[in-house]
């Protein structure tokens, strides 16, 4: 059986997606317990699957024994075996948070949500996976689609964010899948590394060029980098709080990961996408700063939240310009870092709303003492936002800054300062309100019922625990995965 | 056992103890004060192997590769160190005493915070390298803020935000200077005499120190950096007295001593020419900064002022590099702790037993207060560098410091300070003792208030007629000044 835990990552969750509407007709209990033992068995999976890789080096997985490249092939490295233990790892505990939500919900519809998540989930651990650029694909369209399936449940604006979302996605896809197209031209292959192999022939043609770009910009829309990022802070607003955690939490990373491999696994750092890297990184280092101000004009917390996820894509890609080692190192802690980080606010966030209806950073004024743990938790992940050390976020900063400093790339290191300390005016004002302002009373709500059910509740402080845990032992993560799963260069 | 390490975890542990003890007065300040004794306890305990010329180190913990944290004891961290939790001991006895009186909300989050803060300053004080210095650094930066905003008025808000903003920009300074520092000479800790590398060149090395000194100038109060000190005066008095006296201002100073002394070492500062604006800077300081203070009618902003000019005394030795000049400097750092503490633990005596806070008010408070005045005389009069006490002999040294790297001119500007803190401080002596009282009424502050302030302006004292006495400042600081000139005498 273990042999086939590749194509088990994506596809147990993929046959669990489909069953679960049906299921859930039959009994809601039943499908609870189903959804939760389908993310139990992807983490325990995925993170047997990491063990080995780590132990062993990468692992190819033949799809019906067919070699590539005529065949459709799983590839597990560090690299990817890492970002599924994290997008696993997150997809369980967003899942144990929605649980109590979803309760609400009629029985069919709970069905349709869960299966959707799941669908999500796969498709996501799908692209991690991928090992041609053609499968990518889809399973960049199967998240997504089922992403615009989740987005939308929020209600009226939701929907009209949604469909935003859809049209600017779909180009998305389309530029990704245009350049694809370009490459087979080119090449008369898909799989990753036959293209790599066959690289030299067609580096500096002008249709290469075209193909480059144009994934580049898809997967840049789908990370909603700075200016492509329109249609991210609302839909990240109005949709449920746990949809909101999860895809702002690993979605946006996992087209990170997707454009990491593409042009540092696939294409090669030097040479043959140079020159797109180094105008990426100036985009970057705008959007990082550019977003990081937009984020301190919001009013509603969760617009808040989503500029900084987009300031923060702008470390991540500026760490990828750089790319040096120690700036490599910095944009894979971050993509962890963030994901803990980013998941830890946006569903302390939804527990807030869901507890209190406060939206605004006015409104989070005494919220310290209504949802006491939960606000230690944001906080947490706030100043690790910030980057202070210990938590997760200093360090993740240092190597970027490392990095900027040794390539000399002043500008990027001025830009991630000016940036974070941008960011530690907007955190810092909600901590202050949440902690030095009195409790309003407009938002008290069933004030004698402490903090939200304990569904809830537990995520948010274990990813506040994860983010601190994150920083004082992230010497295990860099020198065992991160160092593992560098690009050579 | 790991000393250096438990130290810093001793009050980190009583802080997480205080906040599940919660709101149980009595509990909770045993807790303080027993985590203030250990502490001490702890730190008092390495001083025979410092004094021996040798030094204490903690396994180093590797965070990351090219990220190692790292505690190191040498005689100048375990002078600050000594000073820090010595102080804390007697400031925990004053906090109880001051927080009932004033009955202050949240003392719970007071004691927690306090806790933290003590931990971040003795980690500051044994970093045996840059990351690990900047870590607990900006861990001082986050545990003084709700410290500062504690009264939770829009007057202590504003305050908390202003501290926020001067430090938190500082911090980043400090970051890329680290972040620089180590891409310049990989995993080197701190060395006496420094450890950058000369051939670096002035085009590197000036931006690099002018970072440097942004990063530590700010919690040093270094003009035109000192604009938070007065602003975080809205802070509980204990607060100002303990942290913007002593602990913080003191970090900031200290890493102005790490980093001329043990970063890029006296004589490369020389070389590249950023030691006579430096100390150009600090004399610019003691002056402005005491002419300032002479307006200022609130007792409390008057202390700040007096903090700021004084702490540049501190800044001048760094940055005149003779080896007197920096002992004098390290002693400096104990001098004026003790000094300025006791001053500030009259201030909040008057403030919260007789709700007073202006100079103008204290005609003939002597006679209800005859301790706390006194006290008060005695830190004055050693913060004006009367000889026999203890500010006389930092002083001397720093005089004497001056003479010998040829800069005879700050001597003037020492002896022009003394004046000027003759000028703001003796009007307040003289109307306390001599002036005619408004309202004769009530007597001594509480014994937890009058003890504090009674036992630092001993110490004042005896310091100042036997430097060496206790616990050897006199020796530690000159220990660790001769070994930054000779570059590394006593200290692998």
């Amino acid at each position: 059986m273990t042999e086939h835990i590749p194509i088990l990552i994506v596809a147990i969750p993929m046959v669990t997606a489909i069953c679960l509407p049906l299921v859930a007709r039959l009994s809601p209990g039943a499908a609870r317990a189903v959804d939760i033992s389908g993310y139990i068995a992807v983490c325990v999976i995925t993170v047997m699957a990491l063990v080995r890789v780590l132990d062993t080096g990468p692992w190819h997985y033949e799809l019906g024994g067919w070699p590539p490249p005529w065949g459709i092939e799983y590839v597990v490295d560090p690299l990817s075996g890492g970002m599924a233990v994290l997008v696993a790892f997150m997809g369980l505990l967003v899942s144990v948070y929605a649980d109590s939500q979803r309760r609400q919900l009629p029985a069919w519809r709970s069905g349709v949500y869960d299966s959707l998540f799941m669908l999500l989930f796969s498709g996501l651990l799908g692209i991690i996976l991928a090992g041609d650029l053609f499968n990518l694909y889809v399973f960049l369209e199967i998240s997504s689609l089922a992403a615009y399936g989740l987005l939308s449940a929020g209600g009226n604006r939701a929907i009209v964010a949604t469909f935003r979302y859809l049209l600017l996605g779909t180009i998305a896809a389309t530029f990704y899948l245009l350049g694809v197209g370009y490459l087979y031209a080119l090449t008369g292959t898909l799989n990753m590394a036959d293209v790599t192999s066959q690289l030299p022939a067609i580096v500096g043609t002008a249709p290469f060029g075209v193909a480059v770009t144009l994934i580049v910009l898809g997967l840049a829309i789908k990370m909603a980098v700075f200016p492509l990022h329109a249609w991210q802070p609302d839909a990240y607003a109005y949709a449920p709080p746990p949809v909101t955690g999860f895809i702002a939490a690993v979605m946006s990373k996992v087209s990170a990961y997707a454009l990491l491999r593409v042009l540092f696994f696939v294409l090669g750092a030097e040479g043959a996408a140079g020159a797109v890297i180094d105008i990426m990184g100036w985009v970057a280092v705008v959007g990082a700063v550019a977003a990081s101000v937009m984020a301190v004009a919001q009013t509603d917390v969760r617009r808040m939240l989503a500029y900084s996820s987009v300031s923060q894509m702008g470390y991540i890609l500026i760490g990828f310009s750089i790319s040096n080692a120690h700036a490599l190192t910095g944009a894979l802690l971050l993509i962890v870092n963030h994901a803990v980080m980013k998941g830890c606010l946006f569903l302390a966030m939804g527990s807030v709303v869901w507890r209190t209806r406060a939206v605004t950073v006015d409104e989070l004024a005494g919220m310290s003492r209504r949802l006491p743990w939960t606000m230690a938790a944001f906080t947490v992940a706030a100043i690790s936002m910030v980057g202070f050390p210990p938590t997760a976020g200093f360090f993740s900063k240092w190597y970027l800054l490392q990095g900027a400093v040794e390539a000399d790339a002043w500008v990027f290191a001025v830009a991630l300062i000016v940036s974070s300390l941008l960011s530690a005016f907007y955190f810092l004002r909600a901590i202050e309100r949440i902690y030095f302002a009195p409790v309003q009373d407009t938002h008290v709500r069933r004030a004698r019922v402490f903090e939200v059910p304990v569904g809830m509740l537990v995520p948010v402080v274990v990813l506040g625990i994860t983010v601190l845990l994150l920083g004082l032992f992230n010497r295990a993560i860099v020198t065992g995965v991160i160092e593992a799963a560098l690009p050579e260069l | 056992m790991d000393r250096p390490l438990l130290a810093i975890l001793v009050s980190l542990l009583a802080a997480v103890v205080i906040r599940l003890i919660g709101d149980r007065p009595a509990a909770r300040e045993t807790c303080t004060f027993v985590a203030a004794v250990v502490k001490f306890a702890l730190v008092a305990s390495m001083l025979p192997i410092i004094l021996g010329g040798g030094t204490l180190e903690s396994e180093p913990l590797g965070l990351v590769p090219g990220l190692t944290l790292h505690l190191r004891v040498d005689a100048l961290g375990l002078l600050f160190a000594l000073v820090a939790s010595a102080l804390w001991i007697v400031t925990s006895i004053y906090s109880v005493g001051y927080l009932r009186a004033g009955n202050y909300p949240n003392q719970t989050g007071y004691f927690a915070s306090f806790a933290v803060c003590l931990s971040a300053t003795i980690g500051i004080a044994f970093a045996g390298n840059l990351p690990t210095f900047f870590v607990f650094y900006e861990m001082l930066t986050l545990a003084t803020y709700p410290l500062v905003a504690h009264n939770r008025t829009d007057a202590a808000i504003a305050g908390g935000r202003t501290y926020l903003v001067y430090t938190l920009i500082a911090g980043q300074a400090l970051l890329i200077a680290t972040v620089w520092a180590s891409t310049l000479a990989p995993g080197e800790g701190f060395q006496p005499g420094g450890f950058l590398p000369a051939d670096a060149g002035a085009g590197v090395l000036l931006p690099l120190f002018a970072l440097f000194i942004v990063g530590v100038g700010v919690k040093a109060a270094v003009m035109p950096l000192h604009g938070w000190l007065p602003a975080a005066m809205v802070a509980p008095t204990p607060v100002s007295a303990l942290l913007h006296a002593v602990a913080v201002v003191k970090a900031g100073v200290f890493g102005i001593l790490r980093v001329v002394g043990y970063v890029f070492g006296v004589d490369l500062l020389r070389t590249i020419g950023a030691a006579d604006v430096l100390a150009a800077v600090a004399a610019v300081t003691i002056l402005l900064a005491s002419v300032r203070a002479l307006s200022e009618t609130n007792l409390k902003r008057r202390l700040a002022y007096s903090t700021i000019g004084q702490l540049s005394y501190i800044v001048l030795g760094a940055a005149l590099g003779s080896v007197a000049a920096v002992a004098g400097a390290m002693f400096y750092i104990a001098a004026h702790a003790f000094m300025k503490i006791t001053l500030f633990f009259v201030a909040g005596s008057l403030y919260v037993e007789k709700h007073r806070d202006k100079v103008t008010q204290l005609a003939g408070m002597a006679r209800e207060m005859p301790i706390t005045m006194t006290a008060f005389a005695v830190g004055a009069s050693g913060l004006a560098g009367i000889p026999l006490f203890v500010g006389f002999v930092g002083k001397w040294n720093l005089a004497l410091g001056a003479i010998d790297a040829g800069r005879t001119i700050f001597v003037f500007v020492l002896v022009t300070s003394g004046l000027l803190n003759l000028a703001y401080f003796y009007p307040i002596v003289h109307d306390a003792f001599f002036g005619k009282p408004e309202a004769p009424a009530g007597g001594e502050a509480r014994w937890t208030m009058a003890v504090p302030l009674t036992i630092t302006a001993l110490v004042s004292i005896t310091l100042g007629l036997a430097p060496d006495l206790g616990f050897g400042f006199f020796t530690l600081a000159w220990q660790a000044a001769e070994s930054v000139a000779t570059g590394g005498g006593g200290v692998p």
